[in-house]
């Protein structure tokens, strides 16, 4: 027989070291802020790849004033392309961006300035659409307790689905967490990211919570804590091989971004990484655990 | 239950390689020069445009406390169709947002053009339409202008709708036209009637669009085109692009965005790197993990992988295609990780029931049999997310958009469509994935452990 580990006993220390992760990524936050994406804040961008060295600060001093608006240049390599990229936090109008065409070429000539990526939208529609996405991972979370809450009346939906959302926003947490370290620019990839992070952690959840349902049959006379731990302990492979799965796929996916210098994926990649090995995580150590716990003192005080 | 013939196995694994096979390499017919396809491959994947660069715009009105009806956006719809195929670009993407009245359009760039600007183009394609009449169906020969005189132009019309009329049995449009030009039309369509009936033409933005001899001399604004039109969708083209010509509102871009080709190519490569290694390295994993069961696995990933490329593809014609992003690609990575729960799950509770002393074919039996429902809401939390995603990031008038529509209405569309090919290829990953792992893995292992070499349990997990 397998030697069981005891997750039960495990709680306090993975409790901590979540909270530990959060001070580090609420540290970050506090002293960089969150980046936004045009798709979110609003705004225009303009990418122009070039030849030679560029003068950033000429450009930034020209981008200023050929539309007299605020303005600024910065140098990045996207996707192995050395790029100068312009933001105007205030969007600017097609006809304005052939104006900074026209003084770019112009001005930087030697340098074969091309417009390799430009991105407009306006402030409000970018918040909306901030607005709808943050309605969506709400919306999403909403449909998944619901089944949860369905699926498992008969131990208690409720208390399980609780749970399941605790691990739920630990693991968002998370990922917001790894934007906010990493510098990475909030944009559609985030929504993305956190959804598939919900789905996939949730199942996990489940598979476990399905066991303990299981096992409750079978061993009636069992203290709670010993059925769950039973539980986690009888998934775990299963649990652990499909989350090395999962994170081998999407690690290869970084590994061959971060080789061929492929920047455009990582906003997904990179988080997604880390969501995978917290869904993984948070389920096995952290709601199971922690429903357990309820169900205890609950019954203590019958 | 009834033992599956040895055969099985072969069958269906040949099956799932030759679906694989055609997926990827498609299947054409070649006859001298003209190249038929049957079957599409990957190379007939349609790719969206943060891989082979191209525009992204959405259109509005410019005044936005105005009243856009559908009809109107219908006919901003078709004049930007229209506009588009006359450059030639007719690989674009176009949908209506009914909800927010606006119009968001995506085309590749114009192939062969290295000297590209895409401002130019956005601003050429969000013009207003210019529509007119011209006495007769005359043009210049040179400049391709209508030569004969000016009778309106899209101020005079209030409104053009597609109709059938019963009394002869056709299809027609119906033109309204305001008090501006019920004079200039009448004394038009009598100069015309009167002169053997010739044509007035319709033109927008110097292309013309019809040119109907005139039947009768129209007095009070009311007029019908008939006769050239197969199927109400012929006609409402017309009408489209009438409406077009008469917007009472101008359009602005609301948002836009431009990605030239050379960045995304790099991108390209390195996701389709990225998914063969990932493929070999999660196949290795299972097949030293779980054996017999993990060969077993190995195939079904193979058959959900081939799926998912024939489902963005359209593998036969009658499918449609669907645009692949980069992250649609990732998706499509992340569920060859994913797929493996299916069969990780089962192949757990054969090595459980093996280690429990059942019988090869015992264990075989009850771990397919235990395991269907872990399998099932594994997968469908997979399944809500990846219907949110497409509801929250596709066109509002596809199938999740409009279920979704009752509680995201009141939010712009998304500007870009590549998480929609996310949720898509998500979606798809999963449903092949619970297919296979339903079927053809179930039905390859029984057949498999049939074979009398194969008749060990340490190859399903047992002690050896």
């Amino acid at each position: 027989m397998k030697k069981e580990f005891n997750f039960i006993q495990s709680r306090k220390i993975c409790v901590i070291i979540s909270l530990c992760i959060f001070a580090v990524g609420i540290l970050f936050n506090v002293i960089f802020g969150t980046g936004m994406d045009v798709s979110f804040s609003g705004g225009t961008l303009v990418r122009y790849s070039y030849a030679e060295k560029i003068d950033v600060n000429a450009v930034q001093a020209m981008a200023q004033d050929v539309l007299g608006k605020d303005a600024e240049a910065s140098l990045e390599n996207v996707d192995n392309t050395d790029v100068v990229t312009v933001t105007f936090p205030k969007e600017i109008t097609l006809e304005q961006q052939t104006k900074l065409n026209e003084r770019m070429t112009k001005d930087f000539k030697d340098n074969k300035p091309v417009q390799v990526e430009a991105k407009t939208l306006s402030a409000p529609m970018g918040r909306q659409f901030f607005v709808k996405c943050l309605a969506a991972i709400a919306l999403a979370a909403g449909f998944l307790l619901l089944y949860v809450g369905l699926r498992f009346r008969r131990i208690g939906g409720f208390s399980a689905g609780l749970c399941a959302l605790l691990a739920l926003v630990h693991d968002l947490l998370i990922c917001y967490f790894v934007f906010v370290i990493f510098r990475i620019n909030l944009d559609d990839n985030f929504v993305a990211v956190m959804l598939t992070i919900l789905g996939y952690s949730l199942n996990d959840t489940i598979v476990i919570f399905d066991r303990v349902r299981e096992n409750r049959r079978r061993h009636k006379n069992m203290p709670i804590s010993d059925v769950v731990n039973l539980s986690i302990n009888q998934t775990f492979t299963r649990t652990l091989v499909t989350a090395v799965a999962v994170f081998v796929a999407i690690a290869v996916v970084v590994v061959v971004a971060l080789i061929m210098r492929i920047d455009s994926i990582m906003s997904f990649a990179l988080p997604m990484m880390f969501g995978v090995v917290s869904g993984f995580y948070s389920s096995v150590f952290l709601s199971a655990p922690i429903w357990a716990l309820w169900r205890e003192k609950k019954a203590e005080k019958k | 239950m009834k033992r599956t013939a040895r055969p099985v196995f072969f069958i269906v694994a040949l099956v799932i390689l030759v679906l694989a096979y055609t997926s990827i390499f498609g299947v054409y017919t070649y006859f001298g020069d003209r190249r038929d396809t049957i079957i599409r491959g990957a190379s007939d994947i349609r790719f969206g445009i943060d891989i082979r660069g191209g525009v992204d715009v959405t259109f509005g009105a410019k005044d936005t406390k105005i009243q856009v009806s559908e009809e109107q956006l219908d006919g901003v719809k078709a004049v930007i169709e229209e506009r588009l195929v006359l450059r030639n670009i007719t690989d674009y993407e176009i949908y209506a947002d009914t909800a927010n009245k606006q119009v968001v359009v995506r085309f590749p760039w114009e192939a062969g053009e290295s000297n590209y600007d895409p401002t130019k183009a956005i601003s050429e394609i969000g013009q207003t339409a210019q529509l007119a009449f011209h006495i007769g169906d005359a043009t210049d020969s040179e400049t391709g202008k209508p030569t004969g005189d000016l009778v309106l132009t899209g101020n005079d019309v209030a409104s053009a709708k597609a109709a059938y009329d019963e009394e002869n049995q056709q299809y027609v449009v119906l033109l309204n036209l305001k008090e501006s030009g019920k004079k200039a039309f009448a004394d038009a369509t009598k100069k015309q009637y009167d002169n053997n009936k010739a044509p007035i033409s319709i033109w927008l933005d110097d292309q013309m669009i019809s040119a109907p001899k005139v039947q009768a001399v129209i007095t009070n604004g009311e007029a019908t085109i008939s006769g050239s039109f197969e199927t109400m969708a012929d006609a409402q083209d017309l009408a489209n692009l009438i409406t077009s010509g008469s917007l009472p509102f101008e359009l602005e871009v609301k948002s836009s965005g431009t990605i030239n080709p050379t960045m995304g190519v790099k991108a390209l490569d390195a996701m389709v790197l990225a998914a063969a290694i990932a493929f070999v390295l999660i196949a290795a994993f299972m097949l030293i993990y779980y054996r017999v069961p993990g060969f077993v696995a190995v195939i079904a990933l193979l058959g959900q992988v081939a799926g998912s490329v024939a489902a963005v593809s359209g593998y036969f014609g009658i499918f449609n295609s669907f645009t692949l992003t980069l992250p649609g690609i990732a998706g499509i990575i992340l569920s060859i990780g994913m797929g493996v729960d299916a069969n990780v799950i089962t192949a757990e509770r054969i090595k459980e029931e093996i280690r429990a002393g059942k019988t090869i074919d015992g264990a075989i039996r009850s771990g397919s049999k235990e395991s269907f429902w872990a399998i099932f809401d594994g997968n469908i939390t997979v399944i809500i997310v990846a219907a949110v995603l497409m509801g929250v990031f596709g066109p509002s008038d596809s199938v999740f958009g409009w279920l979704l529509s009752p509680l995201m209405r009141w939010f712009p569309v998304a500007t870009t469509g590549a998480v929609y090919s996310f949720g898509y290829t998500l979606l798809v990953g999963i449903i092949f994935n619970f297919v296979m792992g339903m079927t053809a893995s179930r039905l390859m292992l029984s057949s498999l452990s049939r074979l009398k070499c194969l008749r060990k349990p340490w190859l399903y997990g047992g002690e050896r």
